[in-house]
């Protein structure tokens, strides 16, 4: 909610700004002082817009380096910054997500292999693998474990929609 | 009627030029690695420049890199049906990325003793040393400016939009629209398809606001707009502003009230209800069903200004025809499913699935058989679609007793022929409006 009412506020401002397409000067110290995520990239100076990323290897999302405007005013910082952490915790959850998910995925898959008496690998040496009906009873498992932890980050999505 | 025909021809020309290109790209990817080596063999009889070494040097690290970087760069997207896009995107690009990714071993393995092959070794091995930088740089080559490109703008609204569905809904609009009695009124019936696709592209863009991490994870829609970053949020909601206040407006008083009020109600259950609802329970499927059901009724009143048992059966059959149509689909893609916290019935109650969707193609024989008795068809409809109802009857049934990819399959792709095939029969079918009386009543 604190999100939706800062978003307002400066809603207009940054309207404007948007569709004029206005130059500006990025202010280098306080880019460099912003808390960035793991990538290394640095847009060029003469930019005024965001930038994005390729997805992330482990969240499958895209990284945003937001734009630090010269004359960013203190609310517009608190915005920023306030996206910038949402980003950073949507990214935190979906790699341990999808990182759980595989993982949990393979000891099923090894659990269930060594139930049936077959090794990890097949004759030609490729990894031997489930059929979709068996991996049917791991993907409701999942889900039914993990439900709580997805109604509490629909709950926090929905209440931080400050993109 | 022309408009279900024409429809019909349309989907089947999309699907047809969308067969095409997936085919035309496996075969461009098929052929690169050997156009490759005739290039390398020509440049190498003459004297190589430098020039030609960097261009060289440029293809042949592109190549390699995107047989090494393990997120590929999302391709434009190809002009395939939604159905296409769908189910064979993920499977079709795998392929294309496998046949292009070029090996330095492969180069460098001829045996001639030659001027030749001391060139391509040298080069390979100039190269290998220059991918490990050029990944990092590729890396940053990557990120991109978010800003808003204007000549990509119609591309990517219509991606936001979903328009393929759109059309998909607006041709079931206009379905009700000839299906309901009274003369055909052409300024209204234009009005209500405009109306309808503005109101369907608003909801489009919403949903797509709503679920962008959850895109991002999903092999089907990692390249939707939001995903990608070309339009902001901000962006995609303003355009789903801009459709539904003049959609819903188009539909309240050009049209009429009741429509306007279809209309608006139906974003909101998309929107508000179906779009959370799938990540909390499997009710969202019914919800969704719903939802596919109300343009041919808005179709309906448009034309007659009320809610009658006619447009209740064409909603019903609509309603029916959702299951069949998505359990199918989604038995595919349950493992994404899963990973994405997404409720739905295939992963949680697979058995319930499998039972409601052949429970719903039976409810097709019953509602088409209802439809003379409503006094929306004659009774040459059942007959004539007894065939085909019988046919998709038939597909649920192994889809029921099988349960495995490719009886989902199978129902899933008749499912897509049997919804425009079965309208267009309803169409023609249509009862006759009797007596003279009837011409000159003013619509409501």
């Amino acid at each position: 909610m604190a999100a939706w009412r800062l978003r307002t506020k400066i809603f207009f401002p940054q309207l404007c700004r948007a569709f004029a397409g206005r130059r500006c000067q990025l202010a280098a110290e306080r880019r460099d002082a912003a808390p960035g995520p793991v990538s290394r990239f640095c847009p060029p100076k003469t930019s005024c817009h965001d930038w994005i990323g390729p997805p992330d290897k482990y969240s499958n999302l895209r990284p945003v380096q937001f734009h630090i405007p010269e004359d960013e005013s203190p609310l517009e910082q608190k915005l920023r910054e306030l996206r910038q952490e949402t980003q950073e915790w949507n990214q935190q959850f979906w790699a341990n997500q999808n990182l759980t998910f595989s993982k949990e995925k393979e000891e099923f898959i090894h659990s269930r292999l060594k139930a049936k008496g077959l090794g990890l690998r097949t004759e030609s040496g490729q990894k031997a693998t489930l059929n979709a009906e068996e991996m049917a009873d791991f993907y409701k498992g999942f889900l039914s474990k993990n439900f709580q932890k997805h109604m509490y980050y629909n709950r926090y999505i929905l209440m931080h929609m400050c993109w | 009627m022309a408009t279900s025909s024409h429809t019909l021809s349309s989907r089947l020309l999309t699907g047809w030029v969308g067969g095409c290109v997936w085919y035309l790209e496996r075969r461009a990817g098929q052929e690169s690695p050997q156009k490759f080596m005739r290039l390398f063999r020509t440049v190498n009889k003459q004297w190589i420049t430098f020039q030609h070494f960097n261009f060289l040097k440029r293809m042949y690290v592109t190549q390699l890199h995107r047989s090494l970087s393990q997120q590929v760069k999302p391709k434009p997207e190809p002009t395939a049906s939604s159905v296409l896009e769908k189910t064979s995107s993920g499977q079709a690009k795998a392929e294309i990325y496998e046949m292009r990714s070029l090996s330095p071993p492969s180069l460098s393995s001829s045996r001639k003793p030659n001027e030749k092959e001391l060139i391509e070794l040298d080069s390979a091995s100039i190269i290998e040393g220059s991918v490990e930088v050029g990944k990092e740089t590729q890396d940053e080559k990557q990120w991109k400016e978010m800003k808003l490109h204007l000549d990509d703008l119609p591309g990517i609204l219509a991606r936001l939009s979903k328009i393929k569905l759109t059309a998909l809904v607006v041709s079931t609009t206009s379905a009700g629209f000839a299906l309901a009695p009274g003369p055909f009124d052409l300024p209204c019936f234009l009005l209500t398809l405009v109306g309808t696709g503005l109101a369907s592209c608003a909801a489009n863009s919403i949903n797509q606001f709503f679920e962008v991490p959850f895109d991002s994870n999903m092999n089907r829609t990692k390249n939707r707009p939001l995903v990608r970053g070309q339009i902001s949020p901000l962006f995609a909601v303003s355009f789903a502003t801009c459709c539904a206040v003049p959609g819903v407006a188009v539909l309240a008083w050009g049209v009429n009230p009741l429509t306007g009020a279809l209309g608006a109600f139906n974003i909101f259950l998309y929107t508000c209800c179906y779009t959370p609802l799938k990540r909390i329970s499997i009710a969202n499927t019914w919800v969704g069903a719903v939802v596919g059901a109300i343009p041919p009724m808005m179709g309906w009143t448009a034309a007659t200004g009320s809610l009658n048992a006619g447009a209740f059966l064409l909603g019903g059959i609509l309603y029916s025809w959702q299951f069949p149509h998505f359990n199918a689909l989604s038995w595919g893609l349950r493992e994404d499913y899963a990973r994405g916290g997404y409720c739905m019935m295939s992963v949680t109650h697979p058995a319930l699935c499998r039972r409601v969707a052949l429970r719903h193609c039976l409810a097709l024989v019953g509602l088409s058989t209802a439809a003379p008795l409503l006094d929306v068809t004659t009774w040459t409809f059942p007959v004539i679609s007894l065939p085909i109802n019988l046919y998709i009857s038939y597909l649920g049934f192994r889809f029921y007793t099988q349960a495995d990819r490719k009886s989902s399959r199978r129902l899933f792709f008749c499912s897509l022929w049997h919804l425009p095939l079965l309208l267009l029969l309803m169409l023609t079918c249509k009862r006759p409006q009797g007596g003279k009386g009837d011409q000159g009543e003013p619509r409501q």
